[in-house]
């Protein structure tokens, strides 16, 4: 059992600091916003956990392609945790987005690009899981996830620009009546503050998850490994 | 013994034989197809099964129906063609024909051109029946030129990613509802482009509109044509 | 390059320390392997001993974890697309398309194999294999051993150097294995270099011209034809599998 290394450690501690400081930013620092009031704050929570799912799944395609070059299982291993993490940073988007809408525009789901868009990543994240799940070859599962991975990254955005584009033609009134309102509001300096601290800290949460998912994977391995040669001996 | 090797591979000129074993396998899965019609058969029946369901779930009357053929009907090919893409390689993997493939001289690409050229013309040849009967069904004319480009430049997008995940989930135990899973949400934008395309032709949209969602249908089909000839050895080599 | 060197010549087969692993499970332990050319060696071994997978390695259809092979002089996995010109597989699936005739199927390999004189070569192969009769009837329609046989054809077809044949026999009658060893015999009599593995120690012994035997993950035996006497080769097998 390899301990918990003093960096992650560290890390930990800080994330979690971080983080009491972000509800702080967001809850008390930031202004309350003129027209939504204070459910706007579900927004900086809902970007940061969107942009973590880009994140992540971003990492999984790249480590998925490194693994296909190197054939090192670490890379695999990776692609698998920050697909687990982002799958929930997704949802925690795709669910906060409906909490904001609800009170904003009287409506449980917007047809915004980007909620669409981060809805069909998270689709995909699943399809990737489920794919993983069907294979037994354990070396052929992490190819065809490398594979999945990649292709699957490069059509995200190549979605979002076809939706986008299509909302530019058939907009989508959603009681404001202004078709591209995605939500925007002017955002003061404590609210730009706000924001980024709380992109930061997200994006922290995902680093500490990530290593401590990592670490589990190898220490699972390990122990697989060490049933192996208990069991053929 | 090098002496034998030299004459051999003396013995053909790459591009040739890379083409020659695409022809091969096209015509092999056309030739088989004949045989047996299965392939064929289920997509078409599949493909007029869903028109019938969405002609009641969709009441297309007289004026629904300007707006709604286009999704019908790529709703339609998107359904019947996974039944062809999964049967093409299930062909293969089952009786390890596969393998067969893997031991010719060939690069690896030329077997996934092979396959998917062959996927495109079934899936084309589907279309050249649903497109005729639609139009009589609901007397709509559908025989516009720029309406046969936009089938062309949609079914080569979802033939191509089609091929490539269908190759995976056909290894797969889950192998029958996995290949719509992998493929619906990565081949949208060519259903959201082509659906707009074929919209736009029947109605007459204002022609920028059309020519950007034909752009955004070349632009995938290139862009994951590359793709798939890039990540297609992964897959198939143990 | 003169076929009368005085240095000895180099194996067509060639494996040296050879190690495959299947998710963290080693298969392959370190295993060597030569075959000189034209010579007709036969791999047995106890199931799950790794035949398979040594097979699909020199046909390149896995790649090794670790070790040294090498056909005809070139090296697996990287000049793998020269290997496969040169070799002919024959596994226990057949290979072959069940909705097409004999001679499609032929004539589809063929293609892929850029085999000149297309048609004269599928004919020719089919009356090597004895199938000429039936070469429009669907493969469908064909029995085990008539599939075997004509998956023999089909590894013929563009006159490879090296055969692998990964246990041919199964799940054939006792007649059609009869007409499958006359058949291997005729094809391997024609200067080719052969390897098959075989669960069937008698057959192997009486095909090939060296038996070697595959336990524990490397060769642990090797006996050429002559060397022992057959009714011994039973408890040489035992011994060394500690069967």
């Amino acid at each position: 059992m390899d301990p918990m290394p003093r960096a992650l450690k560290t890390l930990n501690w800080l994330t979690a600091a971080l983080f009491v400081a972000a509800l702080y930013m967001v809850f008390i620092y930031a202004p309350r916003e003129a027209v939504m009031g204070d459910v706007q704050r579900v927004f900086y929570f809902h970007v940061s956990a969107g942009w973590v799912g880009a994140v992540a799944f971003l990492v999984t395609a790249i480590s998925g392609a490194v693994f296909l070059a190197r054939r090192d299982p670490k890379w695999d291993r990776l692609a698998v945790a920050s697909v687990e993490i982002g799958m929930v940073f997704a949802f925690i988007n795709i669910v906060s987005g409906a909490i904001w809408a609800r009170p904003v525009w009287n409506t449980w789901w917007t047809w915004d690009p980007r909620l669409v868009t981060a809805t069909i990543m998270e689709l995909i994240y699943l399809a990737y899981i489920m794919l993983r799940q069907g294979i037994e070859d354990p070396d052929r599962r992490a190819r065809f996830g490398s594979v999945y991975g990649i292709v699957a990254f490069i059509s995200v955005p190549i979605t979002f620009l076809s939706i986008r584009f299509f909302r530019t033609i058939h907009p989508v009134v959603i009681g404001s009546g202004d078709p591209t309102a995605e939500g925007a509001f002017d955002m003061t300096p404590r609210m730009l503050q706000a924001f980024m601290f709380s992109l930061l800290t997200f994006t922290l949460i995902y680093v500490t998850l990530l290593w401590h998912r990592v670490r589990l994977a190898r220490m699972t391995e390990h122990v697989e490994e060490r049933r192996m040669q208990l069991t053929s001996t | 013994m090098p002496e034998a090797l030299a004459t051999v591979a003396r013995r053909d000129r790459p591009v040739a034989g890379y083409l020659r074993a695409i022809a091969a396998i096209v015509r092999k899965d056309l030739a088989a197809e004949l045989r047996s019609r299965e392939l064929l058969g289920a997509m078409l029946v599949f493909s007029l099964l869903l028109i019938l369901i969405f002609n009641f779930a969709l009441e297309l009357d007289a004026r629904t129906r300007q707006t709604v053929t286009a999704g019908v009907l790529w709703s339609t090919f998107a359904f019947a063609g996974t039944l062809g893409l999964n049967r093409s390689m299930a062909l293969e993997v089952d009786r390890g024909c596969l393998d067969g493939l893997l031991l010719a001289p060939v690069d690896r690409s030329a077997l996934f051109f092979g396959k998917a050229l062959g996927n495109l013309v079934f899936m084309l040849l589907v279309a050249a029946i649903i497109l005729p009967a639609y139009s009589a069904l609901y007397n709509v004319n559908l025989f516009l030129p720029g309406l046969m480009g936009v089938v062309l430049l949609g079914s080569i997008g979802y033939v191509v990613v089609g091929t490539l995940l269908s190759s995976m989930a056909v290894q797969a135990r889950t192998r029958d509802i996995l290949l719509p899973l992998l493929l619906f949400p990565v081949v949208l934008p060519v259903v959201i482009a082509a659906v707009r395309a074929t919209s736009g032709l029947l109605q007459a949209a204002p022609p920028e509109e059309i020519r950007g969602w034909i752009s955004l249908l070349i632009a995938y089909d290139v862009i994951f044509t590359a793709v798939a000839f890039m990540t297609f050895d992964y897959i198939v080599e143990e | 390059m003169t076929p009368s060197d005085s240095r000895p010549q180099r194996p067509m087969i060639e494996v040296r320390k050879l190690v495959k692993t299947f998710g963290g499970k080693p298969v392959l332990r370190g295993l060597d392997f030569s075959v000189p050319e034209g010579d007709f060696v036969a791999v047995v071994g106890p199931n799950g001993a790794g035949k398979t997978t040594l097979l699909r390695i020199l046909a390149s259809l896995a790649r090794p974890s670790l070790g040294d092979v090498r056909l005809a002089g070139r090296r697996l996995p990287a000049e793998a697309g020269a290997v496969r010109r040169i070799l002919g597989v024959v596994s226990h699936q057949p290979l072959l398309y069940g909705d097409l005739t004999a001679e499609e199927n032929l004539r589809f390999y063929g293609r892929l194999y850029a085999v000149s004189e297309l048609e004269a070569r599928v004919q020719q192969a089919l009356e090597t294999v004895g199938l000429r009769p039936r070469r429009r009837d669907l493969v469908r329609t064909f029995s085990r051993g008539m599939q075997q046989r004509l998956s023999i054809g089909r590894a013929i077809l563009h006159e490879p150097l090296v055969m692998l044949l990964d246990e041919p026999h199964t799940g054939l009658d006792p007649e059609a294995a009869v007409m499958l060893d006359r058949l291997l015999g005729q094809v391997a009599g024609e200067g080719r270099t052969v390897v098959m593995t075989s669960h069937d120690l008698q057959r192997a012994a009486s095909l090939a011209n060296r038996v070697d035997v595959l336990a524990g993950g490397v060769m642990a035996a090797s006996v050429r034809k002559g060397e022992l006497d057959p009714e011994e080769l039973p408890a040489l097998y035992r011994s060394v599998t500690g069967a």
